[in-house]
């Protein structure tokens, strides 16, 4: 009766039903201490749970505290065990799994280093137009453009440019925050 | 107290703080990064340091010590090579939830990052395997950190932590912070349950058939008023009662209830009542995979209640039905209250004809062994020691192996807290300086490692630490020769191909516990056993037993791997050909 549910995790675990895996966006304030975030990426790395996607920076420097918003993948469970594994460490305040709630924001900065000239570099900053990238840095040659937005709105703009020149992109992650009145509890 | 008074130096603070938490014992090794420390040590006469022979030592002395009085455990090492001694000690506590403060000394601050001698990067190396831990850079934070260090290593679901000392830090003065007041905001454990959880859980036992308690460490770690709740919980209710290995004592084997361990070497009737049971009530247990068997046949009638101080133990490896966060006393107190508010509580006429059917397993009579004349069964060594013993106020460790599950399964605990075993990460060399440990706890009282011939020497060593502080403890080697529980998986999985699995070269036991300034005693007749046991106990100072047993016995019952706890191996009359087969494709490749 429990076989189909559980998480992975007992050595005797041999279920071979296949498993619908999430991807869910968490908010994790924690204390700023040295050391948090290798504790954080130490219980990913060591219970074998997925990284898609992890930003963090100070956000109340009185408060010395810090906020993660990590995206991760995995069966219900595992999600689940990844929140209470989070939830339990000494440095973490709280846990907020924002895909649980809905309805929140998720957004992540992007720069596009894209070369060329001539045709393709004319389409290259008309689409950046379309997609409200800014041009942050321009040589003859080259546009360096600043895109924020949707992860698959930052992807979409990076599969388009990759024709046009594309040489180097840098993104920062994921930042997410919910929508409506109510904040995080610390 | 005026000010100039809290002015200190860093090695100053740590004996302060030590005496503030009420610390008595001190279980370390010196050496360069932390002589200012032990310059303190010698300096004062509060804290008595127990010099040990490894690191390793330390932390399951501070294991020991922890587990038989219920306090936190300290141990002390240098940088480097101290620090690095000591990873399995933590993750030892770290698995069976013992608390301990582990203090290491680093190299000077300026020093950090630079491979000075005997840097490591220890709380890099520390972090998986601590419940948290520090790297004191100002020694205006060292106390306040000391105390955080304690706070969270005894509360919530204890277990060891780590403060890592810089020299310069241990030199430099600064201000004392006192304990009172110092709290930690993102660390606040949920110790009282949730009335619902409780209302849900009474109302679902009160319409069980078939109910069962499982229990685990978890009572043990609460304190003894856990015990005593759960005593109280079990008469009234009337339900048949199991435990863990970590659990052993906090219900007494001789209560009416009790069905012994369970698990892969627990008992027929505790294993069939878990599979047959229709409620469960974990009390303080995690459902391991040594406690489960074959997790899609675990049990599969059952509805569950989990209680565990720890969120994450909750739907972890098995759904629970009413989870209860919560201390475990505190949860047994409102459970009782609950239950005696209750109407109707359960029919007692089912509840008699499940206890029959529980009957009929004991009737199996699992623990069954064939007893021999020549040879000293071990089974029956551990038997005698309990009959020998149990009018004494006795502890029992063990180290790893067959032997521990013989111990678990013959020697009846009727007390919680005798019992320090190395459950969850099953650390061969825990036993000997576990019973160093608890003897410095308990001075007075009579504390036996149940050891193998393997396990005891790989901390051999700490036997010189007992001599050298006279802590009287007596090792039983139930010797057969062999890595016992090595050589039993591979004749059940591995064709009888016994790779490395004979202790070849053994120290004749007796001579090196004289050697090291102990007495030996040696056994190879049962009908000498009785004698030799009494000279173990009796001879005053450290003792070590070498009792030869029967070198090819196994552990029985067994829940082979990949199986459910309905297909247990029985052990009195099973033939080599069916231990040879037990095990399919698909458990041998589980561990």
């Amino acid at each position: 009766m429990n076989a189909h549910q559980q998480a992975t995790g007992s050595a005797y675990f041999i279920d071979t039903t296949k498993k619908v895996v999430e991807t869910h966006t968490l908010a994790v304030v924690a204390a700023n201490q040295p050391g948090v975030l290798a504790r954080i990426i130490g219980l990913f790395a060591g219970r074998g749970y997925n990284i898609d996607s992890l930003t963090v920076s100070e956000t109340e420097h009185e408060k010395h505290v810090s906020r993660f918003t990590i995206v991760t993948s995995g069966t219900a469970s595992v999600v689940a065990q990844i929140k209470a594994q989070l939830d339990r460490m000494v440095l973490v305040h709280s846990v907020e799994d924002l895909t649980v709630q809905g309805n929140f924001l998720a957004r992540e900065l992007a720069m596009v280093k894209v070369s060329g000239q001539g045709d393709k570099r004319v389409e290259a900053l008309r689409l950046a137009d379309a997609f409200r990238a800014r041009v942050v840095d321009a040589s003859t040659e080259s546009f360096v453009f600043e895109l924020t937005g949707k992860p698959d709105k930052v992807d979409q703009f990076i599969s388009l440019m990759v024709p046009l020149g594309l040489v180097e992109v840098a993104r920062t992650g994921v930042a997410a925050i919910s929508r409506g009145p109510d904040a995080m509890k610390i | 107290m005026a000010d100039s008074e809290m002015i200190m130096t860093g090695a100053e603070m740590v004996l302060k703080a030590l005496a503030e938490h009420g610390v008595k014992h001190v279980f370390g090794y010196p050496g360069g990064a932390v002589l200012p420390i032990y310059d303190e040590f010698f300096q004062q006469d509060k804290v008595k340091h127990i010099l040990v022979r490894h690191e390793q030592g330390a932390t399951h002395m501070a294991e020991g010590y922890a587990r038989s009085n219920g306090k936190c455990g300290v141990a002390l090492a240098t940088s480097g090579p101290g620090a690095t001694n000591c990873v399995t000690g933590l993750m030892d506590a770290l698995a069976d939830s013992i608390p301990m403060v582990l203090f290491t000394g680093q190299v000077p601050t300026h020093l950090i990052g630079s491979d000075a001698f005997q840097e490591c990067d220890t709380v890099g190396i520390t972090r998986p395997c601590t419940k948290q831990n520090w790297l004191v850079k100002d020694v205006n934070d060292l106390a306040r950190i000391i105390h955080e260090a304690f706070y969270v290593a005894t509360t919530g679901r204890p277990g060891p932590v780590v403060v890592d000392i810089p020299k310069d830090v241990q030199f430099a003065k600064g201000t004392y912070t006192p304990k009172d007041g110092v709290i930690i905001k993102s660390y606040q454990p949920q110790t009282k349950p949730d009335a619902k959880a409780i209302e849900a859980a009474i109302a679902m036992i009160a319409s069980a058939k078939k109910p069962v308690l499982y229990t685990g460490g978890g009572v043990i770690n609460s304190g003894p008023k856990a015990s005593k709740l759960l005593r109280e919980f079990v008469e009234l209710t009337g339900i048949p009662i199991t435990s863990t290995l970590m659990g052993l004592g906090a219900y007494p084997a001789s209560g009416k209830e009790w069905l012994g361990m369970l698990g892969m070497h627990g008992t027929y009737e505790a294993n069939m009542a878990m599979h047959d049971c229709d409620v469960m009530i974990n009390v303080g247990a995690r459902f391991d995979d040594r406690i489960t068997g074959r997790l899609d046949a675990f049990s599969p009638h059952s509805r569950k209640i989990h209680i565990d101080i720890d969120p994450s133990s909750i739907n972890k490896v098995v759904r629970a039905h009413v989870p209860v966060i919560a201390d475990v006393a505190a949860a047994l107190e409102a459970m009782i209250a609950a239950w005696k508010a209750h109407k109707h509580g359960l029919d007692h006429a089912v509840l008699k004809a499940w206890k029959a059917e529980i009957q009929k397993w004991k009737d199996v009579d699992c623990l069954k062994y064939r007893q021999s004349k020549d040879v000293i069964m071990p089974q029956y060594a551990v038997q005698r020691l309990y009959e020998l013993t149990k009018n004494r106020e006795t502890y029992i460790t063990t180290e790893v192996g067959q032997h521990q599950m013989w111990a678990a399964q013959f020697y009846r605990f009727e007390e919680p807290n005798r019992w320090m075993t190395s459950g969850g990460l099953g650390t061969m060399g825990y036993g000997l300086p576990a019973a160093v440990g608890v003897q410095a706890a308990h001075p007075k009282a009579l504390v036996v490692d149940i050891a193998g011939d393997a396990s005891v020497q790989m901390t051999m060593q700490e036997f010189s630490t007992a001599i050298q502080y006279n802590l009287p403890i007596k090792i039983m080697i139930l010797n057969n020769h062999y890595m016992g529980m090595v050589r039993q998986w591979q004749q059940l999985l591995h064709g009888n191909r016994m790779s490395e699995s004979y202790s070849d070269s053994l120290p004749d036991f007796v001579k090196l516990a004289e050697a090291m300034g102990g007495q030996g005693v040696h056994c190879d007749k049962p009908a000498d056993l009785d004698s030799a046991i009494m000279k173990m106990i009796e001879t005053p100072g450290p003792v070590i037993f070498n009792c030869e047993v029967a070198n090819l016995a196994n552990c029985f019952p067994m829940i082979p791997s990949g199986k459910a706890h309905n297909e247990m191996l029985l052990g009195a009359d099973i033939t080599d050909e069916e231990v040879g087969t037990a095990i399919d494709a698909k458990g041998k490749q589980l561990v």
